[in-house]
Formats: structure tokens, C-alpha cells, sequence
């Protein structure tokens, strides 16, 4: 089967070329050159207008106190969650819970915590005027804050989930049950045992998650529009703002604004490196003291901070679906003055196009994902496990912040003459689309019991029959929850379809975040609301499928 | 040699010379012809058949972009012209695509066909000869523009627009205040800040960075600035300092009163409307002087608001549309340019249950039946008569709208 050949070869590519010539593309304009728009000498002059920048002083500690506290906070949350709620019956229950809230797009939320946090949004409306007394929202900066608190807020709420997955599924590895049965019968409590015993074992697993938090947190644009400050913004968005500046000249800052975000990026990433050898030595002898107890507070807290940020993620989205039926809703009315579906009715016919490209471009990744995916896994199989793609490969579009080879990859396109196709978009979202399949789908097939096909090969059956007819049926669900994560990674996807799509590819996310600048809420909730249900329907259609019955096949 | 290559070259300039005036003289010739005889305008017609118009158009107003399907519609419906709303954050990105394009030797077949501009990129993409034209009287329609009583309509931001753009509506600056919590509005921009000085965190104005945040400072500039005419002239390095100072002395007083103290604005107009709805501030400007009586039509700020008018006059301006000098359906655009100049399209527009811009057409050049559709427009009290707008005060040259926002940002970014 050449598909087996050739596609661990289409696999690389597609994970490594569009960043390496990206960020090429990138960082060439960050140094003066760019002859097409008058660059023809190397320079620094870029690099003076960055820092020439009024706000770029502010702009740069937002964007590391953002992008480094968060993913500390992420972490630690996440951790103290599954301490605190491992081998309970919450743990089962938390875990599915944040599927739903894992598959909304980033720009959904934010565009919920908006409205749910500012001084006039649905919190302070619930509380007021009887307990507040406020006739008027007060005058305070709870969202767009300038020190990025709401900022932070939005990205905790899809981080910590992720982690808290990413958690649970590299315990399935580890032999939990015994080893804190084990750290029981000698005196430690759960989440001391877990803490002590089981995280060290994951915590391998869970690094390649935990530094794409990281690299994400210091380089988000969709969310950072939304909830953070404008003057100035990170560094990510000020990028954003002078690639699409009128004076054309703006091109080269802003790309040397990007190539700061992916230095940075790649800083934090050797610090945090450096810092898990200080925590590794450092915890290893907190272990060895041997305490037992103690630690139980503080898990519960942040359990309970974690639950707190659960409950904002569901609130931001049913306020905007209660905004997308709402006819009027003003401060301080805690809930709308009257619902109807006259407005989904009305914008029936302006959603449908958006939605249909977020379909067909959502399907069109995930299938050639899935084809790539499954190609490299049967080659990995049938060499005996050899030739597994690296997880650092994997992980390589999400490790690179996106502003970083998005903008350079754009001028290729623009250079190949498929700049604003459906085609470029498509191949702009498998990059993202492809590692996320891959790793959702990998430990499923390489579980599957090996005796199944060479059962089927004895009885005469090709490679392809084999995988037709007995690995993909009996692989079925998990087929379908990987392709459902990977629609989910492509229906969210931002700058991506801003960039290869050059404007003219609108997705519901690409028209949500443009509304959320300032149109009707009733209109940004229906977007918002249709944003999130897509990737749900998918994942409700992978789960509930029926499994395939004995003797079925 | 070096004589003969010398030789070579002239002969080669020569030639280059001749073949572009023979590209002149065909360039000149349709045009001559388009205006001259009527059939021109059917060959449009017929060959925009089939084409599908990329219009460029900021997508920020809801109305607008209602408006704007509903245009898509009857120009697919009556001329077989299909419309895509490319929607834009900021008309910047278009130009920044053309200029992309020009940059990549796209010299046709480009991505942008008809895009909805005036002021700086106007400028930006007329002064680097990136635009189709002169267009505008080729339009059937154009006759009936006035181009006499509204300047705007000819001269954009003081640069003449020389029929490279086509004009499809009119803004002018007014202020929205919510006559429940203030009763007496201020009338000029000093009682603007003495006002803001009393209702601290009540007023903000859009971001600098959105054309409508930098016309609040124009307009606060032409009421402070020691002699308004020098801004229909460019800004120079010699005069901007002193012809702004009483500009950031105003600014500082009023910063402090603004809504979170000055540290943060909204994005741009619907923003800033949505915080007047949500209740955090009771006065705000608009560019369109039918935006509280529109706004409220769609529930979208509470039925109290009104719109007052500075005693002295506000800036007014003109909304274009052009096209691009690689745009692949140039046929097609001119068919969207000619049919939002239509009267019925015109006082479809005004009409506040739709998008209710002024018109930029002379009502003295309608037909009686034409002018009827104006006059069987609704007039809410939160509408403006023609008289309380008072007098409209051309857009200053459009260096003086980069510098001071430039100056902003250097003041106030911190």
C-alpha cells in the first residue's frame, strides 16, 4: 500500500514545512528584507520601530506576566484537581464534564466571559441593584483590564480542562490503584500519595501539553482581542495589528513583533526545562522527608477554584445562547425582558454560508488528517512499532507560536497564488488539525490486539482488506473521537483561517471575532452559540454511534 | 560598444515613449466613448453578467451589513451580478491587499473588487495609483448626486476625488446622550469636558486607532485650534505642534473624567453603542445622524436616547465606493456603484428600520415620484431635522488625522 509509504513522508511535511518556511518567511521582514515591499537591505530599523513603541514596554510585561502566569496556575490547578479528585466517584464525573467545554472554540469563550464578567455583564446584573445598589454598572475595568487579569481568566478556563485531561490520560499508563494503595498502607494520605507518587510517573507525559500551554498563553491573539487590554496589547496582537496596517511599512515591525513572540516562546520553553530539573531535585528530597499529611486543604481549595472556573465556562456560553433568543436585555435585569426565536430566524440565511465553510473546511482536515494518521500508524504497526513519528515532532505547530510562521507561510501562499482558497485554509488547518488526531488516535490503535489481523492475514486477507474490514471496525469509536477532536481543533481555529483564507474565507470563528468588536450581542450570541454546537455535534455523534456488536462484522 | 549600447537604449525609450501613448491615447478612448453615447453602459451590463463582486466592506454594523445582503440580492436579482461581502475589521486590510497584490506583480485578476472607502486609504491607494478610473460618470445614476451643495461628495478629506471613487452615503458627526440622565447636553466641546468633569466615567469615544476614536479629537481640534483653515491644508513638521497644543491641553483636563479613567476605550462606534446600551456612559459620538433613531428602532439603545448638535457646526464626510486597479470583475463593480446611487436604493438606505444614512443625492434633481420615498420616510424625535444639523465642516486633510494619531499614541500609551 503506498499510502503507507508515503504518508509518514506527507506527515512531516505537512507538520514541518509550513513552520520552518514560516517562520523563515517571518523572520526575513523581521530584519529589514522583504524586496517585494521595498526591503532590500538587511537591518535592524525594525526592530528600533518595535521598541520605539510607546507601549511596548507594557506590551512586552503583559505579554510575560500573561504567558507565564497562566500556564503556572493552569498547571497547578490541574494537578491539585486530580490529587484531590482521584479514585472519586467527581473524578469520573469532572473529566467528562469538561469534554463539552474542551471542544468550544477559544473565541467562543472569551466572547462569553465578556459579557459574563464586565461591570455591566451577567454577574454584576444578578447581584444588582438589590444587594449592590448600583442603578448604573460601576466604573471599573473588569474586562480588557490593562494587566491582563480577564485575559488570564479566559485562557484558565479552556487550559485547566486540558491539562486536567491531559492528566487523566497519562494515568492510564501508570499503575495508579496500586501505587497509592501502596503509599496508603504506609500512612499518606490521597493527595499527599498522589502528589508524591503518581505525579513524578505522569509528569513525563504531560510535558509536551503543558509547554504548548505555555507557548499558547504567550502567543494568543483570538482570546487576547477579546478579553485584553488595547493599548497596548501583547505583542502577539500588536503583530496582528501592524501585518494588517494601511501604511505597508508597518509590515516589518510587526514581524519583528511576531519573531519576539516566538523568541520568547522559545526562552520560556528552555526555562521552564531548566526549572523542572530545580523541582525535580528540590521535590525529590521533599519526598524523601516523608511527609504524609497536610496537603488536603489546599487541594480542596484549588478543586474548588477549578470547579469555580468550570461553572464560568458553562455560564459564558449559556449567556450567549440566552443572548442569541433574548429581544432586549439591559443593565440590570438578570435576565432577558423577553425571548423569542425571531432573531435565529432572522439571521438563518447569514449564518448558513459561515457555517458551511466551518463544515466543509472542518471535514475536508480532519478527513486528509485521518488518512495521513492511519497511514503512519499501520506503517508504525507492521514495522513492529518501529518508525513512530516523535512527539516533538507532533508537537512542533503547537510548541511554534502561530503569529510567528502564520505570517511568512501567508506571503508563500500569496507567492503559489492559492492565497484566500478554500484549498489553502484547508491545508492551513491540518497542520493544527493532524497532531491532535494523531495523538488522540495513537494509543487506541497501537492497543488494539495484533493476533485480530494476523488472524484475518491467515486466513488469506490483503493489508487493506485487513485494515478495512477488521482494524477500522473494531477501531470504530475511537476513529470517530479523533476525528471529532480534530473538527473540534479546525472549527476553532483563528489566525490560521485569517492567514491563509487572506480575509476572504469566512469561518463562524473568523466572523464571531470580527462581530465581538461591537455588534449586537443578540447577533454574537447566535454566532457564539452555533460556533460551540458544531464540534458538540460532533462529538455526540462519536459517542453515541453504536459500538459494533459481536458477530456484526 | 558602449556608444552603441547607448544607442540601443534611446532607440528602446523611444519606442517605450510611442507605445505609451498609444496606451493613453486607448485608455482615453473608452472613456471619451462612455461618455458620449449611452451604449457603453449596456456593454457593462452585459459582459458584469455572471461576475461575482468581492466587496470589500468594513463589517463592524450589523444594519450595514443587512443593508448590504439585501443590495446583493437585488443586484443578483436584477442585473445577474452576484455579491460577496468580504467583511473587514478595518478598510486597511484591503488596501493592505492591493498593495500586496501590486507588490507580488498581481497586475489583474485580483482578490478586491469593489471596496467601501474614503480618508486615508482612500489617499493611500489614489496616491499610489492602485485604483480603476475615473469610474463615477460612466454611472447612469451619477447625475443625480449633488455635487454642488455637499463638497464632501467631490472633495474627500480635502483630496479631490477626481471620479476614482463613487459616493453611496453621508456621515456627520452628532453627539447620542440619553435625555433621561442628561437633561441639558453640551454644545460644544468645551462643555463637552466641563460636563464629562461632572459625570466622571460617563463619556468615552472610540479608540484612536478606529477612524471614528481620531474624528472626536478632529472635531474637539476644529473648535480649539487657534485658525481651522490651515487644517485643509497638509500638517507639517512646522505647524502641527502649535496649531494642536490647545488640543492636548483640552485632552489632559478631560482625560481623567473619562470612562475607566482613560485607560481603556472600545474598539470603534458599535462598541461604544453597546456601552451606552449596557448603561456604563450617557453620551456618545456618532458619524451618522440617524444612529440613535436607528438604534433604537432595533433595540439597540433604550428608547430615551437623543442627538444633539454642536453650536458650531460638526465634520462631515462622505462614504466612497472604489475600485482597484486589478480588480477581477471591474464590470460588476460598476454595476454595485451604479445601483447604490439608484434614488429607490438611496431612501431604502436613509429609511431608519434599515440602515438610515443620510443621502448623498441633490433632491432637486429627482423626479417627484423619486423625491416621495424621502419624504414618506419615518421621523422619530431621536432624528435629526436637516436644519438641527447645522453646518457640516469639510473633513481636515487627512495628515492631520495621522499625526494626531500617532501623537495620541505617544501621549497616552503608556
Amino acid at each position: 500500500m503506498t499510502l503507507v509509504r508515503a504518508a509518514p513522508i506527507a506527515t512531516v511535511a505537512v507538520l514541518v514545512l509550513p513552520v520552518a518556511a514560516g517562520l523563515a518567511g517571518t523572520l526575513l521582514p523581521a530584519f529589514d528584507y522583504l524586496p517585494a515591499i521595498g526591503g532590500h537591505t538587511l537591518g535592524l530599523d525594525a526592530w528600533r520601530r518595535l521598541i520605539d513603541y510607546p507601549g511596548f514596554g507594557s506590551s512586552l510585561r503583559l505579554t510575560l506576566t500573561v504567558g507565564l502566569v497562566t500556564p503556572l496556575v493552569a498547571l497547578a490547578l490541574a494537578v491539585c484537581v486530580a490529587a484531590w479528585a482521584c479514585e472519586r466517584r467527581a473524578w469520573k464525573r469532572f473529566t467528562m464534564a469538561v469534554t463539552p467545554l474542551l471542544a468550544t472554540p477559544h473565541s467562543a469563550m472569551a466572547i462569553g466571559l465578556a459579557f459574563l464578567l464586565a461591570p455591566s455583564g451577567w454577574i454584576a446584573r444578578a447581584v444588582s441593584p438589590w444587594l449592590t445598589g448600583w442603578e448604573v454598572p460601576p466604573d471599573v475595568g473588569t474586562v480588557n483590564d490593562p494587566h491582563g487579569v480577564a485575559l488570564a481568566i479566559g485562557l484558565l478556563v479552556k487550559e485547566v480542562p486540558y491539562l486536567v485531561l491531559m492528566i487523566a490520560g497519562a494515568q492510564e499508563q501508570v499503575r495508579v490503584r496500586e501505587s497509592l494503595a501502596m503509599a496508603r498502607t504506609l500512612g499518606y494520605d490521597r493527595v499527599t500519595a498522589w502528589v508524591k507518587v503518581i505525579l513524578p510517573q505522569i509528569y513525563p507525559q504531560i510535558r509536551l501539553p503543558v509547554l504548548a500551554v505555555l507557548v499558547f498563553s504567550l502567543s494568543v491573539v483570538d482570546v487576547a482581542l477579546i478579553l485584553g487590554p488595547g493599548n497596548p496589547p501583547p505583542l502577539a496582537v500588536l503583530a496582528v495589528r501592524w501585518f494588517a496596517d494601511v501604511d505597508i511599512a508597518f509590515y516589518f515591525p510587526g514581524a519583528a513583533a511576531a519573531v519576539l513572540v516566538a523568541l520568547i516562546a522559545a526562552f520560556a520553553v528552555a526555562a521552564w526545562r531548566a526549572l523542572e530539573g530545580g523541582v525535580a531535585r528540590f521535590g525529590e528530597r521533599w519526598i524523601a522527608r516523608g511527609g504524609r499529611t497536610g496537603m488536603t486543604p489546599g487541594a480542596a481549595a484549588a478543586a474548588s477554584m477549578a470547579a469555580g472556573l468550570l461553572a464560568l465556562g458553562v455560564a459564558a456560553l449559556a449567556g450567549m445562547a440566552l443572548w442569541s433568543v433574548a429581544t432586549q436585555w439591559r443593565f440590570p435585569h438578570a435576565w432577558p425582558d423577553g425571548i423569542g426565536l425571531a432573531g435565529w430566524a432572522r439571521r438563518v440565511g447569514e449564518l448558513a454560508a459561515p457555517t458551511l465553510t466551518t463544515l466543509g473546511v472542518g471535514v475536508a482536515a480532519t478527513l486528509v488528517a485521518l488518512a495521513l494518521v492511519v497511514g503512519c500508524l499501520e506503517g508504525e504497526v507492521r514495522n513492529r512499532g518501529r518508525g513512530a513519528l516523535p512527539p516533538g515532532l507532533l508537537y512542533l505547530p503547537l510548541l511554534v507560536p502561530q503569529i510567528a510562521f502564520l505570517f511568512g507561510a501567508q506571503v508563500l501562499l500569496v507567492r503559489t497564488g492559492i492565497d484566500g482558497t478554500f484549498g489553502a485554509v484547508i491545508l492551513a488547518h491540518l497542520v493544527f488539525v493532524l497532531p491532535y488526531l494523531y495523538l488522540s488516535l495513537a494509543d487506541p490503535w497501537r492497543a488494539l490486539d495484533p493476533r485480530f489481523a494476523r488472524a484475518a492475514a491467515a486466513l488469506g486477507a490483503g493489508p487493506v482488506r485487513v485494515l478495512w474490514r477488521i482494524k477500522l471496525p473494531l477501531l470504530r469509536r475511537p476513529v470517530l473521537i479523533a476525528c471529532a477532536v480534530g473538527f473540534a481543533v479546525s472549527v476553532g481555529q483563528y489566525l490560521a483561517t485569517l492567514f491563509a483564507g487572506n480575509g476572504r474565507v469566512a469561518t463562524l470563528t473568523t466572523e464571531a471575532v470580527t462581530l465581538a468588536s461591537g455588534a449586537d450581542r443578540r447577533v454574537i450570541g447566535a454566532y457564539a452559540t452555533a460556533q460551540a454546537i458544531l464540534p458538540w455535534l460532533a462529538f455526540a455523534a462519536a459517542v453515541l454511534v453504536p459500538s459494533r456488536r459481536r458477530g456484526d462484522a | 560598444m558602449r556608444r552603441g549600447a547607448t544607442r540601443r537604449a534611446w532607440r528602446a525609450v523611444g519606442l517605450a515613449l510611442r507605445a505609451g501613448m498609444l496606451a493613453a491615447l486607448v485608455a482615453i478612448a473608452p472613456g471619451v466613448r462612455a461618455q458620449a453615447q449611452v451604449p457603453a453602459w449596456s456593454d457593462v451590463l452585459a459582459k458584469a453578467r455572471g461576475q461575482t463582486v468581492n466587496f470589500n466592506a468594513w463589517a463592524g454594523d450589523e444594519k450595514t451589513n443587512a443593508f448590504l445582503q439585501w443590495v446583493a440580492a437585488e443586484v443578483d436579482k436584477r442585473h445577474g451580478v452576484k455579491v460577496n461581502h468580504v467583511k473587514l475589521k478595518d478598510t486597511s486590510e484591503a488596501v493592505t491587499r492591493v498593495v500586496a497584490e501590486k507588490a507580488a506583480g498581481r497586475t489583474s485578476g485580483g482578490s478586491v473588487d469593489l471596496v467601501w472607502i474614503n480618508g486615508p486609504n482612500f489617499l493611500a491607494l489614489k496616491e499610489q495609483g492602485l485604483l480603476h478610473g475615473p469610474f463615477s460618470q460612466r454611472l447612469p445614476n451619477y447625475v443625480r448626486v449633488d455635487t454642488i451643495g455637499i463638497r464632501s461628495n467631490v472633495i474627500d478629506f480635502t483630496l479631490p476625488v477626481d471620479g476614482m471613487a463613487s459616493p453611496w452615503r453621508r456621515a456627520q458627526i452628532v453627539f447620542v446622550y440619553d435625555g433621561k440622565r442628561v437633561p441639558t447636553p453640551p454644545r460644544s466641546v468645551r462643555e463637552l469636558a466641563a460636563w464629562a468633569q461632572r459625570n466622571p466615567g460617563r463619556l468615552t469615544h472610540p479608540s484612536v486607532r478606529n477612524f471614528l476614536g481620531v474624528t472626536f479629537l478632529k472635531q474637539a481640534l476644529y473648535e480649539l485650534a487657534p485658525d481651522p483653515a490651515v487644517l485643509q491644508a497638509p500638517a507639517t513638521d512646522a505647524n502641527f505642534a502649535a496649531v494642536t497644543a490647545p488640543l492636548w491641553a483640552w485632552y489632559d483636563a478631560l482625560k481623567p473624567s473619562l470612562w475607566r479613567k482613560g485607560a481603556q476605550f472600545p474598539d470603534n462606534g458599535p462598541a461604544q453603542r453597546q456601552l451606552m446600551n449596557d448603561g456604563e456612559i450617557d453620551l456618545m459620538i456618532s458619524f451618522n445622524p440617524a444612529e440613535a433613531a436607528v438604534a433604537i428602532e432595533a433595540g439597540l439603545l433604550p428608547s430615551s436616547v437623543r442627538t444633539v448638535v454642536f453650536e458650531r457646526g460638526t465634520i462631515g464626510n462622505t462614504s466612497f465606493v472604489a475600485i482597484p486597479f486589478n480588480a477581477a470583475n471591474k464590470e460588476g463593480a460598476l454595476v454595485v456603484a451604479n445601483f447604490l446611487l439608484d434614488p429607490a436604493v438611496q431612501a431604502h438606505a436613509q429609511d431608519i428600520r434599515q440602515m438610515g444614512n443620510f443621502t448623498v443625492l441633490d433632491m432637486t434633481k429627482l423626479t417627484p415620484a423619486e423625491r416621495k420615498r424621502f419624504d414618506d420616510l419615518p421621523r422619530p424625535p431621536a432624528l435629526p431635522t436637516h436644519a438641527e444639523l447645522g453646518v457640516t465642516l469639510l473633513e481636515p486633510h487627512p495628515s492631520w488625522m495621522t499625526r494626531m494619531a500617532g501623537e495620541w499614541e505617544k501621549r497616552y500609551t503608556r
